[in-house]
């Protein structure tokens, strides 16, 4: 009884399904998918290396004060990274006055212990980035987080900003609908999802920082320098992370080399093992 | 219960029998993970696979215990307290990358051990309701996983729980208020996050208890082995302790490097970026996909893409779903091949190798995959495949098959029937 209602079900089942087959397949070659202008011209982020890349990963300092400077120069106009306190920059190598002086700069929003009311103050270190606010084009996210947020990670965010260029001749060509008019307010970069961003060219020319280690601010530098501070506000912990992975995976190899002996020992008198 | 040749606990320390006396935990410890019990002496590497399972949930339980006294079940909260966790928290990162990673070693390991069920056919007399609490135990660990996602509040935890709660609305007359009371409201919101809080804590002591059932269950008539042919004499077995001990033990050290390599040096491989954006119940993201270990479910829902009969294709898919598990339940009477070890059954091993696995593998990367063409339609070959599988084809097999000659015993098969010690033991 059991293998009757069973092969029942399994029919239904398997019937359905090469019904939706056939209309699928049928629908296939009668109207194949067009190719859609991100399908043809997204283009995956360029090779990029990075300090932080790898087993082997680990942060260059100097970099990162770099990145900052650009972040703070430039990207904090329109993106706040809310996840990262003050005090955090002394993880890059700022001492204790040089964080406080950073976070001082800023004005914090916050409750005053005194009266109660909501009051503006200048930033403490323990003080988290504020909210930014924009009132331009489209909707800054968030930096904490992007290099984890997005495929590809610094890499894409390098590319993305490198990788502004004209809409190609060949795209109007394909897809007229999608020529971009001069009013969208949108960028063509082929390295964003949908190829249109809101964000203006953050880094169109070079010098928009001076860095003080004396490194040329060209527009790939900064670029490069600031998805590298991106790395480290998505993910601070990364060299102690790596450097415990190292101390773990070491130890528990040699356990299993241990253990593996002793198991060879302990059937030792069994045949056939 | 336990072979006539175990060994007895005999206490000597007098706290030892005095304990006996009054409360035989040590007795209970002995006889069904130590010295006391017998267990097939040819038992290959797939049977590492439930140890490697319970030693899995014990660090699960133990890391999100952990995780739950910093985070914060609110949805104003959620997010921001993961983050604290990873940023602020002593060993927090670690803590939630092992709790996350955990996850999906968890289901790697439970998937090998379900697959070598079907290959030696462990859910077989005597062993169905081993099998049958085993299937229940999976059930619980997807619906654990599942609302365990939700907790970070990230784009893929609110989406998420907008699509698989949204399956329940595919249910006639009654779907829409079902699921509007499964998330307290209409669409997840703080009620969904905090009951999914509550019921995330509980349900992996659920599991536990139930892990201790199937355990039970285990120990009344052993474990089967390679062979499928049943123990038979003293020569056959060998004491879990030390033998099996020390074979689980070292593949608990191998588990751990592969694991650490995972957590310390790729935590994020198997995650969805889109869960480090925190949740916008304004923008849906382009592809909404649950965690790897949902794919072949997920490809098989999406599979059914036409109504059928009287069917509508939404539901078609739930049903399927959730088919595709409960047939588990009746593999037990599906199959009845006199012979269990896939070793021993020349064309059911080639529908496992050249159907099953495949078709498996087609489901998990077509889950994972956008739905569109080829994924879709690779999909409904590989689901359609499935269903043949196991509620046609293994029926079939199992009555027209002429199974290979098996040994005669445990100890020929390791020893070799020209072999003295085969003759010898109790029989
Ligand atoms: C003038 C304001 C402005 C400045 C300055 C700016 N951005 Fe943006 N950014 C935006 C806007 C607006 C978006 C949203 C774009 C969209 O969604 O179309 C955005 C989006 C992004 C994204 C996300 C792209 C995605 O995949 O969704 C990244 C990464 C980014 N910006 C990085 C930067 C960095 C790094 C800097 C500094 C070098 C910077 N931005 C400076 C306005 C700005
Ligand atoms: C928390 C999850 C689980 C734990 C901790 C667990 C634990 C165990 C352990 C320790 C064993 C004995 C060792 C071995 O054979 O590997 C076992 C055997 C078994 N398990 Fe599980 N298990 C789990 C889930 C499952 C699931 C999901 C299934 C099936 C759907 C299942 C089916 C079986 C069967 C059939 C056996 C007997 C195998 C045989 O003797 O051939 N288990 N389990």
């Amino acid at each position: 009884m059991i293998r009757i209602i069973s092969l029942a079900v399994g029919a239904f089942f398997t019937l359905a399904l090469l019904l939706a087959f056939g209309t699928g397949a049928v629908n296939y070659i009668s109207e194949p998918p067009a190719p859609s202008a991100e399908k043809v011209f997204h283009e995956h982020p360029k090779e990029a290396k990075f300090a932080s890349d790898g087993p082997f990963g680990h942060f260059d300092e100097a970099q990162l004060q770099r990145g900052f400077a650009v972040y703070q120069n430039v990207c904090a106009a329109c993106h706040s990274i809310s996840q990262v306190a003050y005090r955090d920059l002394e993880k890059l190598g700022y001492n204790e006055a040089e964080v406080k002086a950073i976070a001082a700069k800023a004005t914090i929003n916050a409750k005053d212990p005194l009266s109660g009311e909501m009051k503006d103050r200048p930033g403490l270190p323990a003080d988290k980035f504020p909210p930014v606010v924009y009132a331009g084009a489209g909707h800054p996210p968030d930096l904490s987080l992007i290099t984890k947020a997005r495929h590809g990670g610094a890499a894409y965010v390098y590319s993305l900003l490198t990788g502004y260029t004209e809409q190609p001749a060949e795209l109007i060509k394909r897809f007229p609908d999608a020529k971009l008019k001069p009013d969208s307010g949108l960028h063509y970069n082929p390295y964003f999802a949908n190829l249109n961003i809101a964000m203006t060219p953050p880094l169109a020319s070079d010098d928009l920082v001076t860095y003080s280690d004396g490194t040329k601010a060209t527009k790939d530098q900064m670029a490069k320098d600031v998805a590298a501070f991106l790395v480290w506000t998505a993910e601070p912990n990364l060299e102690k992370r790596h450097q415990v992975g190292f101390v773990w995976v070491l130890f528990m190899l040699f356990a299993t080399v241990l253990g593996y002996m002793s198991y060879r020992n302990i059937w030792a008198d069994k045949k056939g093992h | 219960m336990s072979f006539p040749w175990a060994n007895e606990y005999k206490p000597s320390h007098p706290l030892m029998v005095w304990m006996d006396e009054k409360l035989p935990l040590p007795r209970l410890v002995y006889n069904a993970v130590g010295g006391g019990y017998e267990v097939p002496r040819n038992l290959n590497y797939f049977w590492n696979f439930g140890f490697l399972a319970g030693l899995c949930l014990v660090m699960q339980i133990v890391t999100g215990i952990v995780l739950a006294m910093h985070y914060g079940g609110d949805t104003r909260v959620a997010f921001n307290s993961t983050e604290h966790i990873m940023r602020d928290v002593n060993w927090g990162w670690l803590m939630r990358y092992a709790h996350a990673n955990g996850a999906s070693a968890f289901f790697v390991v439970i998937y090998l051990h379900i697959f070598r069920g079907f290959f030696y056919s462990s859910y077989k007399a005597p062993r169905e309701m081993i099998w049958l609490i085993g299937v229940v135990i999976f059930l619980l660990m997807m619906a654990t996983a599942f609302m365990g996602y939700v907790l970070p509040w990230g784009q893929m935890s609110y989406w998420g729980a907008q699509v698989i709660t949204g399956l329940f609305s595919a249910i006639p007359l009654v779907g829409d208020a079902f699921r509007e009371w499964l998330l307290g409201g209409f669409a997840p919101d703080n009620a969904t996050l905090n009951r999914f809080f509550s019921l995330h804590f509980l349900l992996p002591f659920v599991i536990l208890g139930v892990v201790i059932l199937h355990v039970w269950a285990l120990h009344i008539p052993g474990s089967s082995n390679p062979t499928g042919v049943e123990v038979k004499s003293e020569s056959d077995t060998v004491p879990f302790y030390p033998y099996y001990i020390g074979k689980d033990g070292w593949t608990v050290a191998l588990f751990m490097v592969l694991f650490g390599i995972a957590v310390f040096f790729m935590p994020n491989a198997l995650g969805h970026p889109d869960n480090y954006v925190p949740a916008n119940p304004m923008q849906t993201p382009a592809h909404i996909v649950p965690e790897w270990y949902f794919w072949p479910f997920y490809a098989i829902l999406r599979a059914f893409t036409v109504d059928f009969l009287i069917v509508p294709a939404k539901l078609m898919g739930v049903l399927a779903m959730f088919s595709a598990i409960l047939v588990w339940f009746f593999l037990p009477w599906l199959d009845r091949s006199p012979v269990r070890s896939g070793s021993y059954r020349p064309l059911y091993r080639k529908f496992f190798w050249f159907g099953l696995v495949p078709a498996m593998a087609v489901l998990f990367y077509c889950g994972g995959a956008p739905a569109e063409e080829p994924f879709v339609m690779l999909s409904q070959l590989a689901s359609l495949y499935y269903f043949a599988h196991f509620l046609i084809i293994v029926p079939i097999v199992s009555s027209i098959e002429r199974p290979d000659p098996l040994p005669f015993s445990i100890t020929e098969a390791v020893l070799g029937a020209d072999d003295k010690a085969s003759l010898g033991g109790q029989g």
